[in-house]
């Protein structure tokens, strides 16, 4: 039983079976990144269109981006660690890496709120000019997701908390997992395209 | 397949932690005191976004050259020359359009 020791080979109900799911689970990865890309495609083209409204360098809080990076790839750790505990069938040490690993991602979210929030309200929404709209569009779809994620997280907790460590819940595990990852991987995208680089 | 321990895994993580936090915390540091020409800033941001990806899909996502991963592989390469394609594509003819415009 080498279940869930890494996030793309997976436990086995019937070896082939298991590795498709994980496998098509990845190609929906994929094709997610060909929608972030596109986002991406926008945001590059529509970076210096501000209308007259603030560039990055006015609205832009550098260490509130820097600690909600922190947030992500801290939950991206304590994922993986609910994944190994996932393996060993130490059913109380996943539920407690994954509420960690939720906290950060909450964490993460109300940071992010927090950031439209006080733009909204200070007038820099996202019909105040084509750069504001392709900075909500992108950073929200990525939000979007990670809230996503945090819901499949919840109902996994249950799922492990009601039915245990069952090779059909470690699949799932495992998926979650794999999308967690995904979304860390983007953001290292999102902070460095639109963060960063829009502080030069 | 020959899986790690998961020690090995355990191990794996630390360490893509810590490489993460570097990579992280260089080009923010760089960008928020740095007195760096803007090239070199931007340079940094994203040879350590791509370092980062890479670690991350490595140590996090676990992937690797081996045949059982080869069409996991496959996808990924094809999805980033897609990327390529559309963000690279987007831009030039932006570009272009831009500067027929002026």
């Amino acid at each position: 039983m080498n279940m869930a020791s890494s996030s793309l080979q997976s436990p086995h109900e019937g070896h082939d079976s298991a590795s498709n799911v994980t496998f098509g689970f990845w190609l929906y990865l994929m094709t997610d990144c060909l929608l972030f890309a596109s986002l991406f495609a926008t945001f590059a083209v529509l970076r210096h269109h501000y209308a007259g409204g603030p560039d990055g360098r006015a609205l832009f809080d550098l260490p509130g981006v820097y600690v909600e990076t922190l947030f992500l790839l801290l939950s991206s750790v304590t994922n993986g660690f609910s994944l190994i505990a996932a393996r060993q069938q130490r059913t109380h040490f996943v539920l407690a890496w994954l509420f960690l690993t939720a906290m950060f991602g909450m964490g993460f979210i109300w940071m992010e709120v927090g950031e439209f929030w006080t733009l909204v309200q200070q007038g820099h929404g996202p019909s105040k000019s084509a750069f504001l709209s392709a900075y909500f569009t992108l950073v929200g779809t990525h939000g979007a997701h990670v809230t996503v994620g945090l819901l499949w997280m919840w109902v996994m907790m249950i799922q492990v908390m009601d039915r245990g460590l069952t090779p059909r819940i470690q699949s799932r595990l495992v998926r979650l997992g794999m999308f967690w990852h995904f979304l860390d991987l983007i953001w290292v995208a999102v902070f460095s395209v639109v963060y960063l680089s829009g502080m030069l | 397949m020959n899986q790690p321990s998961p020690e090995r895994v355990l191990k794996g993580y630390l360490l893509g932690f810590t490489l993460c936090l570097v990579l992280t915390t260089v080009p923010f540091v760089l960008v928020m005191h740095g007195q760096a020409s803007r090239n070199t800033l931007l340079a940094v941001i994203f040879s350590a976004a791509v370092l980062q990806i890479l670690v991350q899909i490595r140590l996090f996502l676990h992937l690797d050259t081996s045949p059982e991963q080869r069409w996991t592989l496959m996808s990924l390469l094809y999805t980033l020359l897609i990327v390529g394609i559309l963000v690279g594509g987007s831009l030039w003819i932006m570009h272009s359009t831009g500067a027929h415009m002026m």
